[in-house]
């Protein structure tokens, strides 16, 4: 598959499985379009050349009716955690239940409870989104990804700017979901021991190529540079520390 | 010479593109219409806050527009012994243009501005798209329920805008300068055409709605997602909610009433 914005190239003819009941993680440095990568799976981009498909649907064929239909067995945690910003934490959880299904208020409300107690946050039914901390408003996303119960969940960055705690309670959510509610889980981020700590196999992006994949142990031992430079987070190796400049001295001796 | 030419050219271009996105986008909305009657509570919570909020500055604005309109009318009218037609004045005004025209301003400029800013900042915080992935089409719950709240409520606050204006020519008229109750109301009663003049007066603001809440909601689910971007994206849309009132005003004037 190859995706491009304007002139510049994002992912240059790559492949990848995702396979059913694991935790697959897509990790590289900011900028190489992992995101993008979420979108072009749930079907909001579409890849120039190539194709993606799910249960054997190819994503980008289906008419907005399927398209759409087959969203509702996704689940999606973004980044800010895009919860609606005017309904409290329970109405949020309720909103994709109550758009697509006919279920009562009472089955309704019994479902939306669990879904907040399996995030931990059953008390915090009546707060409203900005009442959140950061974790806290990740955490009621991530029940809202499985309100429908989906198979499968994509998590954007969702270690992003949390405490210790809360990236402990999140890290440990998503791996318990996972073999609980038997989905597969795509988990894209840059942060390391977390990611490696929770799944069963990793690609590396890095531009608009994959540069690695493997188990968390493989990728370990893996002698790349550039493989190593990343895991390791050193500051210098194959991506260099300083932008493309002319050498140092030169620069500062000119007038 | 060359390389002008070609920025014009290439400025139209964008115009006229940018035209064709905001009538494409109108068209989604349309399509969506019927699936927002299902859900008549949304449509209700955006009439509140596209109309009710806006019924305050609407007041206001009324009475005095009506009591400066009867001021001056007096001044004028006075001169030549006639400023018992201050109603007729008053009314007719009110009536085929400012009650429209003013409204449609401040509409832009109170829930217009609202409705960019609270599209973009949605588009912005990523609840658009949260939406799309939930498989909830953003189009029939967020904006085809603001565009047709505010298509109702504009041609609602147009005829309380009259209504005030009216009453705040009758203050100026019978209380501040002495004009007889009964001439008041008699010759606004008696000047004043329910077709020709309120009915076209209606019409324009149900136009002017559509075009103010189309701009609005377009502006806004096409910003650019940061602070600066929505900033521009709300100016956009007083701007040209603003210019497209005062262009069809013109344009309906012409067609209703005259025969250019």
């Amino acid at each position: 598959m190859s995706f491009s914005r304007g002139s510049r190239k994002i992912f240059d003819n790559i492949s990848l499985d995702i396979p059913r009941g694991k935790v697959t993680a897509i990790m590289g440095p900011s900028g190489t379009g992992k995101t993008t990568l979420l979108k072009l799976i749930g079907g909001q981009l579409k890849p120039d050349q190539g194709s993606i498909s799910m249960d054997g649907n190819n994503v980008h064929e289906l008419n907005r009716k399927d398209l759409y239909r087959l969203r509702k067995r996704m689940g999606m945690l973004f980044q800010s955690g895009a919860l609606l910003t005017d309904i409290n934490v329970f109405d949020n959880i309720a909103y994709p239940i109550r758009e697509h299904t006919d279920l009562d208020e009472s089955m309704i409300r019994s479902l939306v409870l669990m879904k907040l107690n399996a995030v931990g946050l059953r008390g915090a039914r009546d707060l409203m989104p900005s009442e959140l901390s950061g974790g806290m408003a990740r955490r009621v996303a991530m029940a809202r990804a499985i309100a429908l119960d989906p198979v499968m969940v994509m998590y954007d960055e969702p270690f992003t700017g949390q405490d210790p705690i809360s990236m402990g309670v999140l890290v440990n959510l998503i791996r318990s979901m996972n073999q609980s509610l038997k989905l597969s889980s795509i988990v894209v981020s840059h942060d390391v021991p977390e990611t490696m700590s929770i799944s069963d196999h990793i690609y590396l992006l890095s531009g608009g190529k994959i540069v690695a994949e493997g188990a968390p142990d493989e990728l370990n031992d893996s002698n790349d540079p550039w493989t190593q430079q990343f895991i390791a987070g050193q500051p210098d190796g194959p991506v260099p520390f300083h932008f493309a400049a002319e050498p140092v001295m030169q620069d500062l001796l000119q007038e | 010479m060359l390389d002008k030419l070609q920025l014009i050219g290439q400025k139209q271009l964008a115009i006229v593109s940018r035209l064709g996105q905001a009538t494409i986008f109108l068209y989604q909305i349309i399509l969506t219409m019927p699936g927002v009657f299902v859900r008549p509570s949304l449509i209700i919570k955006q009439l509140y806050s596209t109309g009710v909020q806006t019924l305050v500055i609407i007041l206001v604005a009324g009475t005095f527009v009506g009591m400066v309109l009867a001021l001056q009318a007096y001044y004028v009218l006075v001169d030549f012994g006639a400023e018992e037609s201050i109603s007729q004045m008053v009314v007719l005004s009110l009536m085929r243009e400012l009650g429209p025209v003013i409204t449609g301003l401040l509409f832009a400029g109170r829930a217009g501005s609202a409705l960019t800013a609270e599209i973009g900042l949605m588009k912005s915080t990523e609840q658009l798209s949260g939406m799309e992935m939930m498989a909830i089409d953003p189009m029939q719950r967020v904006m085809a329920p603001r565009v047709l709240a505010g298509f109702m409520a504009l041609p609602i606050l147009t005829a309380i805008f009259m209504a005030v204006g009216v009453l705040g020519g009758y203050l100026v008229a019978v209380h501040g300068v002495g004009i007889y109750e009964g001439v008041y109301w008699s010759l606004a009663q008696a000047k004043v055409d329910f077709y020709t003049d309120l009915m076209n007066g209606m019409i324009k603001s149900v136009v002017f709605g559509l075009v103010i809440v189309w701009i609005a909601v377009f502006e806004g689910h096409d910003s650019v997602p940061t602070s600066e971007g929505l900033g521009q994206a709300t100016t956009r849309t007083v701007v040209h909610g603003s210019l497209a009132v005062l262009g069809l005003d013109f344009l309906l004037t012409a067609l209703m009433f005259g025969d250019i």
